[in-house]
């Protein structure tokens, strides 16, 4: 689909220019890996605190990045453009949520880096590790790309996004923390404990898009 | 209507569209045939935008029946993807994106096949070529409009709605892009106004909305009298 | 849809938890470990089912908004919601009752039951405020009906993503195997089920009765050139649009 390409070209040639959203994510979970490292009084990490704060951190830099997903649409005429010219709303749909996958991408290659550094955690196995956190990511991006048009064109986008964000995503942390809490020990348990939650994470990713894909002509219309 | 001969462009019956208790637009009811041109004009606030963005199908009517071109409004949306040329007051073009980027960029979504040369035609035409590319965001106001224009012609509109077109534009501009735009091979055009006289002068026909958001005074350019509504204009505020 | 069907309707709920709370009280049998508290899931439960029933309900609605933009739909996807995220609270509320008549604790966080209700109705809570950032009418209408959608799918997804997990206090109340309920239980159940259902449904109605009635005022009020004696219009709550009374 050259109208998906275009659009997530446009959005990845921006940011590369501006740098608004991947520092600002960057910057956010070091500053609360640090608070993580005083406020606990902690310098390593292990099992489900680990997974937990190592996802949530992830979380609310994703909020960031949904924030001003939408915000030169509404600015710079995007949505007139988008509505004016042949484009099927699911491209827009899953431009932006791809938009939003590749920006947790690479702040999670830092991030990761960064709590290794500061956390020290054992992995049992890394694979497994990055497969939750990119489940989860996807998780983050098809839920963001759904909220931030409606938060975007509202009265108070800051407060909506995370109000609204945050519950739909509780299924998804409670599921990658499932899996990712025994990752971060010295061993890995039995497949069969944690497999069911890694399902759900797939299942939950499904059928968030799912519903974005078929929602989202709504969405754009006006 | 039986017996119309011409293609109707845009056909409008007591359209009307309200925010809430606002009404910025009350049982308007026109009929432009394919080939002629029509100038909107009114007191700030008459609802003429949004007569424009209803046509263009980016809002819908809250009363009344619309149809541009061959598509029933709002129903028919989808048929009206690409072939409407619109002219708002923002212009749409990214801020941090060359003007040769957005131009592109509207190519690739308007799946334009001879975008290089189209683009490059239509930046000689608005003279915008050795500007192409510089970010947006570093433009003044009258190149902004500029661009915007060459975006509006890229995709080849069959019909043209234009939100102010020659606002932000010196007058030499003014008259280039004027008669640039009323050259255009479309099907329709409609310019929303603030200069009576002029927009009449480049018009086959006028379209006066009051304060009201009812139509005020429809007919033919030639017989607009601009003093004899006047009072259209004055009384408007509110 | 008049006053009198309301009436009706209020007449039929206050029978039908007349014969239930009855049933409670007098006929079935208290529970063996939990004692006479245990009488409050006769409330706890139907406020539940109720509740996440009324949800979908709305998300029903709010469908169908966004398939045919009439306005009616909104208003009652915003009354099912509404009323349901009331009787939400109530489960939160008589369920820490339960909780703590129980098992003595106000709340358990491992419990998985528990926990996805009340993400649930924190996401519903969210409703109030996406409705009021936003002031233009159609918008709102439209934004608060996807989220009606996507909330409504998003209620059975938890509650089969939490099956998963083992729950250890909170009792299946519906299971079939050894944990199953006796048959008194269960009907007393259903018919707290149904006067809860009835309830339910009063409230909706009463509630659309009022906001069309407003409106009609309101819209009298426009036309005859005076100011509101009805108020002004809400700004969360839609307006009802212009339909008969009668038509339901």
């Amino acid at each position: 689909m050259s109208t998906y390409r275009a659009l997530v070209a446009k959005d990845l040639r921006v940011e590369l220019r501006t740098w608004q959203s991947v520092p600002a994510m960057a910057l956010l979970a070091v500053g609360t890996f640090v608070l993580f490292r005083f406020g606990l009084d902690r310098t390593e990490l292990e099992g489900t605190l680990a997974a937990g704060i190592l996802l949530v951190t992830t979380l609310f830099a994703g909020l960031l990045a949904v924030n001003r997903l939408f915000v030169p649409e509404r600015e710079e005429g995007g949505f007139e453009t988008m509505r004016l010219a042949p484009v099927p709303a699911a491209a827009v749909f899953l431009a932006k949520a791809t938009v939003l996958f590749v920006y947790l991408a690479i702040f999670g290659a830092i991030t990761l880096a960064a709590f290794a550094f500061f956390f020290t955690p054992d992995i049992a196995s890394l694979p497994l590790l990055l497969l939750v956190i990119l489940l989860f990511n996807a998780a983050i991006s098809v839920t963001g790309a759904f909220v931030s048009p409606i938060a975007t064109n509202s009265r108070s986008r800051d407060l909506l996004v995370p109000i609204l964000l945050i519950p739909l995503l509780v299924p998804a942390i409670v599921a990658a923390a499932q899996v990712a809490g025994p990752v971060f020990n010295p061993s890995l348990p039995a497949f069969s404990s944690y497999s069911g939650w890694l399902i759900a994470a797939v299942l939950y990713d499904f059928v968030f898009a799912a519903l974005g894909l078929a929602l989202y002509d709504f969405l754009l219309d006006d | 209507m039986a017996g119309d001969a011409a293609n109707v462009a845009v056909r409008t019956e007591r359209l009307g569209r309200e925010y809430g208790e606002l009404v910025a637009l009350d049982k308007v009811t026109f009929e432009l045939a394919e080939g002629r041109s029509l100038a909107i004009l009114g007191p700030n606030g008459a609802g003429k935008s949004t007569l424009v963005r209803i046509l263009a199908g980016l809002l819908r009517p809250t009363s009344g029946k619309v149809r541009v071109l061959d598509a029933d409004l709002p129903g028919e949306n989808w048929k009206l993807r690409g072939r409407v040329g619109y002219l708002g007051h923002r212009p749409m073009l990214y801020r941090d994106l060359t003007i040769a980027e957005n131009l592109d960029f509207h190519a690739r979504l308007h799946r334009i096949g001879d975008a290089a040369d189209r683009i490059g035609e239509l930046l000689d035409q608005v003279g915008l070529r050795r500007r192409a590319d510089e970010l947006v965001a570093n433009l003044s106001a009258g190149m902004l409009h500029r661009a915007d224009i060459a975006r509006l012609l890229l995709p080849r509109p069959e019909i043209l709605l234009l939100d102010e077109p020659l606002s932000n534009l010196d007058p030499a501009a003014r008259d280039t892009l004027g008669a640039m735009l009323a050259d255009q091979p479309v099907k329709a055009r409609l310019t929303v106004s603030h200069e009576p006289e002029r927009a009449a002068a480049d018009h086959d026909e006028v379209l006066l909305i009051g304060g009201d958001g009812r139509v005020s005074w429809q007919g033919p350019a030639g017989e607009y009298d601009p003093d004899a509504h006047a009072g259209v204009y004055a009384g408007a505020l509110r | 849809m008049t006053a009198r069907s309301v009436l009706y309707l209020a007449l039929a709920t206050i029978a039908a938890f007349a014969i239930g709370f009855g049933l409670v009280f007098f006929w079935v049998p208290n529970e063996a470990d939990q004692g006479f508290i245990q009488k409050i899931f006769y409330l706890h439960v139907p406020l539940a089912i109720v509740a996440l029933v009324g949800f979908i309900v709305g998300g029903i609605h709010g469908l169908r908004y966004l398939t045919t933009r009439d306005a009616n739909h909104d208003v009652r996807s915003y009354i099912a919601i509404h009323i349901s995220v009331i009787f939400a609270v109530g489960v939160l509320i008589t369920g820490a009752i339960w909780g703590k008549g129980a098992w003595g604790k106000w709340w358990v966080w491992e419990e998985p039951t528990l926990v996805s209700f009340l993400i649930v109705a924190l996401l519903y809570c969210t409703y109030y405020p996406l409705r009021f950032a936003i002031e233009d009418r159609e918008r709102q209408a439209r934004y608060a009906s996807l989220f009606a959608v996507m909330a409504g799918a998003f209620v059975p997804l938890n509650f089969a993503a939490v099956r998963m997990a083992e729950s250890f206090l909170h009792p299946r109340t519906l299971a079939t195997a050894e944990g199953g309920l006796p048959g008194s239980m269960k009907l007393t159940v259903l018919v707290c089920g149904i006067a809860m259902a009835l309830l339910w449904v009063t409230l909706a109605r009463t509630e659309l009765l009022i906001k069309t009635t407003r409106w009609r005022m309101r819209r009298l009020e426009r036309e005859l050139g005076e100011a509101g004696a009805a108020g002004r219009p809400s700004r969360v709550a839609p307006v009802v649009p212009p339909t008969e009374v009668g038509s339901d």
